[in-house]
């Protein structure tokens, strides 16, 4: 199952009841606003370290890099994609919720 | 359009929003009612403000209302269309100081891993 | 915007015919609907537009047929509550018709 999540962590609680209620071994991908939730040196890092032991978490690097980032501020163990990487994760899980 | 022939699949609507301040809570019930004709094994959860959605006593019609259709009745109308399985998540109730008796429907009420179960089970999952 | 009149009374209706206020609704109206329909309302209609009316005012949605039917069968009786019953009183489709008479909107999921 793919989770996604659109929205900022610090203005939404999406990313938050993601983690919560989702499964271990499930993916989570992180674009738009929510990429903020991938980067080093933030109060949500640890959150997202803790969540990695469980779940892979995908960032989608445009969005990084459109908002002045660069894939080495994510966090260790986030893997960033491109756009075909977002449709190929879409593709290959049999359902997706999407975190408004 | 009773899926004759047809597979039945297990369908989840995720309702995460208030209800008036954005459309998000509406389009759903009416996805929600417009799809009942399929006759698909359907459920309905409540997360986050979400749960607001079910709150008893809205009033919002009336004279010194917000002028909207209270739309709350309207998810007492669903278990004649079939929509009987509503779930509603544990934590967001507590953290608003909610509990069952607080909503104008039956609801279960389900902590972090049966929601998580749930959602895996579904063929189709819908977010709002 | 079209007019529906009745008793000197104007009504707004959209481009369906349906009523564009609930409010503004009374039997006389229901009975100039019918009547563009060429159609004169018994006590059996009446009863289904009453029983639609007060549907809206629980649930706040005109109901699909199926529904209809079924909630028609629970409180009127299974003579009642069956598309054949249903279908002689309203030929236009008795959600669709009926609910036009009853100056409810157009049923969700009805297409």
């Amino acid at each position: 199952m793919l989770h996604t999540v659109n929205k900022s962590p610090f203005e939404k609680n999406s990313l938050e009841s993601c983690l919560r209620l989702s499964k271990e071994g499930c993916a989570v991908l992180l674009f738009e606003d929510a990429v903020y939730g991938a980067l080093k040196g933030t109060q949500l890092e640890a959150t997202v370290v803790e969540a990695l032991k469980s779940k892979k978490m995908y960032v989608l690097l445009p969005d990084i890099e459109a908002r002045g980032m660069r894939a080495e501020d994510v966090i260790s163990g986030v893997q960033t994609v491109d756009y075909a990487g977002f449709v190929d994760l879409v593709a290959e899980k049999a359902t997706v919720q999407a975190w408004l | 359009m009773d899926g004759e022939g047809g597979v039945i699949k297990k369908f989840l609507y995720v309702n995460r929003k208030a209800p008036y301040g954005t459309i998000y809570a509406l389009e759903s019930l009416e996805v929600v009612l417009i799809g009942a004709a399929f006759e698909q094994d359907v459920s309905l959860v409540f997360i986050d403000d979400g749960v607001y959605q079910l709150k008893k006593g809205q009033q919002t019609t009336v004279d010194s209302g917000i002028g909207v259709k209270d739309f709350s009745k309207t998810y007492r109308a669903l278990e004649g269309y079939d929509v009987e399985k509503l779930y509603v998540d544990k934590k967001s109730m507590e953290m608003r100081g909610l509990s069952t008796s607080d909503l104008n429907v039956d609801v279960e009420v389900l902590d972090d891993a049966q929601m998580a179960d749930l959602m895996a089970q579904q063929d189709i999952i819908l977010s709002f | 915007m079209a007019v529906v009149t009745a008793n000197g009374k104007d009504v707004e209706v959209d481009e369906e015919g349906y009523l564009t206020d609930l409010n503004t609704w009374d039997e006389d109206i229901a009975k100039v609907l019918a009547d563009q329909d060429k159609l004169e309302l018994t006590e059996s209609h009446w009863e289904v537009i009453h029983f639609l009316r007060e549907y809206y005012n629980e649930y706040q949605i005109a109901p699909a047929v199926r529904v209809l039917t079924k909630a028609i069968g629970k409180k009127l009786g299974p003579e009642k509550g069956n598309s054949k019953y249903l279908y002689e009183l309203f030929p236009y489709g008795p959600a669709k018709q009926a609910c036009r008479f009853a100056g409810l909107p157009k049923p969700t999921g009805c297409i």
